[in-house]
């Protein structure tokens, strides 16, 4: 009842701005048990199915009610979530837009409803005073990390690289391979001799780096792996082996993302970093929300997350048996 | 050149398109024809081509009986996806490889009696009928692999992905095994020449007594098992059954294998060995394209000029131009031999016209 008083209040401060109302709306908002709506795009990958495990964990934690909706990666069916959520009052919404356009009308209507809403993972074309923040990964800097891992790793020494890009035109193989670069762009003794694309799959990841083997004398010529992706990696690395090398020590091997079958691969010598993309986005969004909640803290308008590098060293088979129950 | 045996004049501009494509891999990595023995196999590009080529010879060998009949079908990519999940998820719950290589094969057949019933008893136009699969499969190989890449260490299913007998790699055996079985069983009994009538004309073939709604099905069939052996090899390959891209979009350069091999999509007369080299063909555009070491962002548009100039020179155009200019004006010196295999090749052209016009 009070919180509907509250609201008409607020609806006839609609043209002010968003920071002052938002502090205004404080007492409003009860800290503990918040009802929280989720808009998750669908089950497109293990990585996504992780993403989804860890908010709902994420939610228990911290008692708050969640509000999960799948749209089998369609936005009219995000809309629709979303709208259902405003009708509902929820306290904030988690969105992870399958689609970069075409939010501006529902964001509208959440701002309308004092509702502040948090993207996750990935961002939106729409103005950002229509949304509170956005949580997503670098993936320059993710890139930039496996560079720099590889340029000490090998200390000095020349180090052919073989790259395998993820589906050409998609940003991530684009950032990746541009923070790569910029990894590796102060050690002239790193140097990329063949770079195509493995479009994310294990099957294109082996197809590809046979023929790399074949091009550079049957491989001896290349020093280190660089793929956009764990699977890519992984099906890379049964072509080392097939070839008669040693993936891990013949060829180094940096990758990105952090699935579970990586670390097996690190396990066994096989693989030797991997730059984590944390299925974690949620987190950050209620860290900012309690913030909110507590004192009216407005976060910036981009908060990126952890990209965090995994070797041999970090016990492989704990974080595999660890990222197995997430449900990658 | 006239004194070639019909079979393989049939096939000799398709084993010229390979013969050039090969060659330009040449010009382009010169180490292209080095084979080596390494770890007790052959170990170089040819092989990689023979080897990596399998799926779509696989299903270009189905494709092409389907095509044959007047049909087609957009299934094989998921149905792959589909029997790949089946067998690793068999392996996955303790059987053996055996058990698990069978019920694959009986999920593809299953999956192409499905078609075959829609096509040949329900009467739906193929492209529509297959498309149902096609778009449900990986929703079904998704619910068998429950989402995630389901990976197995079963050592006999993955020797049939990337084990080698004979110092050649299974992939290869396996398709050649398949695609010469096929041949003698369509060739050598009067099946092949059934599923010919079919396709010119259901109707015509059914009332001289041919039962044309079962042989329908039959290919459809056999198409599945073709699409369900790939999936095995597939997912063998990579020790792991990917529901999201095994096979993806192979449907499209297997009908591609089929056509550039010589086959009507109109149906009626089809060339197996021709849809195979087809496969070679398409394989060995690819693996030029990574050895080539251009950037990732012209592969398709490589692929797609060396396959426009493919169909370029087989289009019945250019076809009679070359023809005309082969040609001695004067024709009445030579045996009657040739002139029989003219005929032949210009019913083919027409075919091929006729496949052209929609």
């Amino acid at each position: 009842m009070i919180s509907i008083l509250e609201e008409n209040m607020f609806l006839k401060l609609t043209l002010a701005g968003a920071a002052l109302l938002a502090s205004v709306a404080l007492p409003a908002t009860a800290v503990n048990a918040q009802t929280i709506g989720f808009s998750q795009i669908g089950s497109e990958s293990g990585w996504r199915a992780a993403e989804t495990t860890l908010t709902r964990q994420q939610a228990k934690d911290r008692g708050i009610d969640l509000k999960f909706a799948d749209a089998q990666q369609k936005q009219e069916n995000q809309i629709k979530a979303l709208r259902s959520f405003i009708a509902q009052g929820v306290d904030a919404i988690l969105l992870a837009p399958v689609v970069a356009t075409g939010w501006d009308q529902v964001l509208e209507e959440a701002k309308e409803a004092e509702i502040p809403v948090i993207l996750l993972d990935r961002t939106v074309d729409a103005p950002d005073s229509l949304y509170m923040t956005a949580v997503t990964s670098d993936l320059v800097h993710e890139g930039r990390v496996a560079g720099e891992w590889l340029a000490a790793e090998v200390d000095g020494k020349d180090c052919k690289i073989v790259e395998l890009q993820g589906t050409t035109g998609s940003s991530p193989a684009i950032d990746r391979k541009n923070g790569f670069e910029q990894g590796i762009a102060d050690h002239s003794n790193l140097s990329i001799i063949r770079s195509q694309t493995g479009d994310f799959t294990r099957t294109k990841g082996k197809e590809v780096m046979e023929s790399f083997l074949k091009a550079e004398n049957g491989g001896k010529d290349i020093c280190a792996l660089y793929a956009h992706n764990d699977d890519m990696a992984v099906g890379a690395i049964q072509a080392i082996k097939e070839a008669g090398l040693k993936p891990g020590s013949d060829i180094l091997v940096v990758s990105i993302d952090a699935v579970p079958d990586i670390f097996l691969a690190m396990a066994a010598g096989e693989a030797n970093a991997t730059v984590e993309l944390t299925p974690n986005m949620a987190g950050p969004a209620f860290d900012v929300l309690e913030a909110f909640a507590k004192d009216g803290t407005l976060p910036p308008k981009w908060i990126q997350t952890e990209s965090r590098l995994y070797t041999a060293a970090d016990d492989p088979m704990a974080v595999y048996e660890l990222k197995k129950s997430l449900g990658y | 050149m006239n004194r070639l045996h019909p079979a393989l004049r049939r096939i000799l501009p398709q084993l010229i398109t390979l013969v050039v494509v090969l060659g330009c891999n040449v010009l382009v990595f010169p180490d292209f024809f080095k084979i080596e023995m390494a770890n007790g196999r052959l170990y170089g590009s040819i092989i990689d081509i023979l080897n990596r080529g399998a799926p779509v010879a696989l299903l270009a060998i189905g494709m092409t009986l389907v095509i044959a009949t007047k049909g087609i079908d957009l299934s094989v990519g998921a149905v792959m996806a589909i029997c790949g999940a089946v067998a690793a998820a068999a392996v996955a719950g303790g059987s053996d490889v055996a058990t698990a290589v069978v019920l694959a094969l009986c999920a593809g057949i299953v999956c192409g009696l499905w078609n075959g019933f829609l096509v040949a008893v329900l009467n739906i136009q193929p492209i529509v009928a297959t498309l149902i699969l096609m778009v449900a499969g990986r929703g079904v190989a998704q619910l068998i692999t429950e989402g995630v890449i389901l990976t197995f260490t079963n050592e006999g299913l993955i020797f049939l992905g990337s084990g080698s007998l004979m110092a050649l790699p299974m992939p290869f055996l396996i398709w050649l095994g398949f695609g010469v079985l096929t041949a003698i069983l369509v060739r050598k009994t009067a099946l092949g020449l059934l599923i010919e009538a079919v396709g010119i004309n259901l109707r015509a073939s059914t009332l001289s007594g041919v039962r044309g709604n079962v042989l329908i099905v039959a290919v459809y069939a056999i198409s599945g098992l073709c699409a369900a052996t790939a999936g095995i090899i597939v997912a063998a390959d990579i020790k792991g059954a990917d529901a999201n891209n095994a096979g993806l979009w192979l449907e499209l350069d297997a009908i591609l294998a089929v056509v550039i091999g010589g086959t009507s999509l109109l149906g009626g007369r089809f060339t197996l060995a021709g849809s195979l080299i087809g496969a070679m063909i398409i394989q060995s555009i690819n693996t030029g394209i990574l050895l080539s070491g251009f950037p990732p962002e012209f592969n398709l548009i490589i692929k797609a000029f060396i396959i426009l100039v493919i169909l370029i020179i087989q289009s019945p155009i250019v076809q009679s131009v070359l023809f005309a200019l082969r040609m001695p004006p004067d024709r009445s010196g030579d045996d009657a031999e040739p002139n029989r295999d003219d005929r032949a090749d210009e019913r083919d052209h027409s075919m091929q016209k006729e496949g052209m016009a929609p």
